[in-house]
């Protein structure tokens, strides 16, 4: 039985490193984008604040499989044929922009009024308000939903292998189909993921009390 | 017409500022010129305009017709007429031309006293950095914290609180500065030091427009105070003589035997 897995780990690492790499790809075109959508929903004009909030409450309505079956089985409907990777990376990435918008306007809006005012007052302009005043006070309450929301991200990676792409967990499924030792390769990969967003959530920890220099 | 735009030595020229909110009229036509090196000192009752007046100098409020000029130069639009609102960029630079200090102190939580002072002067000022901790370092000397300055906020005081609000204020070297209620939310035993770094600055030459319900330190520090009742101006003029008990304004009577029945 080891033996058999043994012989299987070069797989399940190439499945491994896909599962970080979707993962990685998500979380930083949903932060980007997210931050982005985050600002034009707390300071933008209001037809970008509803398309925005529009956005974000249609996404984050929908479960996050039929998202990703709507952009690879959907799509094509419309002329849009996206390779199984990227699309479920776009599913994935829109979910957890709609997410990063949300966690951006609550860190956004609990800094108080007079933050802004002040920061106006000694002649900064918007972009430096929000990048030297802002934006470092708001990091503190970003960070843990935001972390968590990596973790998720992390976690629901595993629904790409439902595209037949072969990341971590569609790894394990077909060394299981081999080889027929479910229990402890189902271990193995739930080892594996724990441990990636273990390390995430002390990494979290740690950022939290670096950041700890307003006291609630 | 009460306005003197045709007075040349105004620094600060308001001219018949109105300002509503919805259907609330919080300025009716309020006109006011400062001079350089003056200390004016705006008191009147609670929703009486005049924190609000205060903060349309800096444009944190804008308003609906009139025009606010400083040393000749509308402040929050292009023109008074069109009244098209300035571009962001020219208006952070108009504001930094005035300095203003808040009844909440509003220090920046995540700098320490030196940090606060320096953002505005590397940001906006384009100081190297050792040239903006040197002069954060001069003026926090000034304000009497200059052991203070690698001090967070939340390691301060009140009072070393807005002290340092003070500092931050006046290292920008603004035309003129604007005081908000700044010794509202302090403990009592902690206000004279607050007004006395106030009274140095007067004594400096530094104009300002404060609003403050120390009546004592208006009395004592201001070359005119700036009465306001219902949004407008009620009484305008020297300490004495707008304090003076035997005033024939209605208003301002009330109001002045108010204030000495609760705080003497």
């Amino acid at each position: 039985m080891l033996g058999q897995i043994a012989y299987a780990l070069p797989f399940l690492a190439q499945g491994f490193a896909l599962t970080l790499w979707v993962s990685l790809l998500v979380v930083v075109l949903s932060l980007v984008a997210g931050v982005i959508l985050g600002v034009g929903l707390v300071y933008g004009p209001a037809p970008i604040r509803w398309a925005v909030r529009i956005f974000s409450d249609t996404i984050r309505g929908i479960p996050i499989l039929v998202l990703i079956f709507f952009v690879y089985y959907g799509l094509p409907a419309v002329g849009v044929h996206l390779q199984s990777f990227w699309a479920a990376v776009l599913a994935l990435t829109l979910f957890k922009t709609a997410q990063v918008v949300e966690y951006l306007r609550g860190a956004v809006a609990s800094i108080p009024k007079g933050q802004s005012e002040a920061a106006m007052a000694i002649g900064l302009t918007f972009r430096q308000r929000l990048a030297y005043v802002i934006f470092p006070q708001a990091f503190r309450r970003f960070l843990p939903p935001w972390i968590n929301g990596v973790t998720d991200a992390v976690k629901g990676s595993a629904l790409v292998s439902l595209l037949g792409i072969t990341d971590l967990m569609q790894a394990i499924n077909q060394v299981i189909g081999r080889t027929y030792e479910a229990m402890p390769l189902y271990i193995l990969g739930a080892l594996i993921y724990f441990a990636v967003n273990y390390a995430l959530s002390y990494a979290s920890r740690r950022l939290e009390r670096r950041f700890a220099f307003i006291r609630d | 017409m009460a306005t003197s735009s045709n007075n040349s030595t105004a620094l600060l020229d308001i001219a018949e500022v109105s300002k509503s909110f919805g259907s609330v009229s919080v300025l009716r036509s309020v006109s006011l010129t400062v001079a350089k090196g003056e200390v004016v000192t705006v008191i009147g009752p609670s929703g009486s305009g005049k924190t609000t007046l205060l903060r349309c100098v800096n444009f944190l409020e804008s308003y609906d017709s009139g025009s606010i000029r400083i040393d000749g130069k509308e402040v929050g639009y292009r023109d008074a007429g069109t009244r098209q609102r300035r571009s962001e960029r020219d208006l952070a630079a108009m504001r930094a031309e005035t300095g203003m200090v808040f009844q909440g102190f509003n220090l920046f939580p995540h700098l320490t006293a030196a940090g606060n002072i320096m953002l505005g002067l590397t940001k906006v000022r384009g100081k190297s950095s050792a040239e903006a901790r040197s002069i954060a370092e001069h003026w926090l000397g000034r304000v009497g914290l200059g052991h203070k300055a690698d001090s967070l906020p939340a390691e301060l005081s009140g009072g070393q609180q807005q002290r340092v609000g003070i500092a931050r204020a006046v290292a920008m070297e603004p035309k003129i500065l604007l005081l908000d209620e700044i010794t509202s939310a302090l403990d009592p035993e902690l206000v004279g030091e607050v007004l006395a770094v106030v009274r140095s600055l007067a004594e400096d030459g530094m104009t300002m427009v404060m609003v403050t319900h120390e009546m004592a330190f208006a009395r004592d520090a201001s070359s005119r105070i700036v009465f306001m009742a219902d949004g407008g101006v009620s009484a305008v003029g020297p300490p004495r003589e707008v304090l003076a008990a035997e005033t024939t304004n209605e208003r301002l009577r009330t109001f002045l035997a108010r204030f000495r029945a609760s705080h003497f």
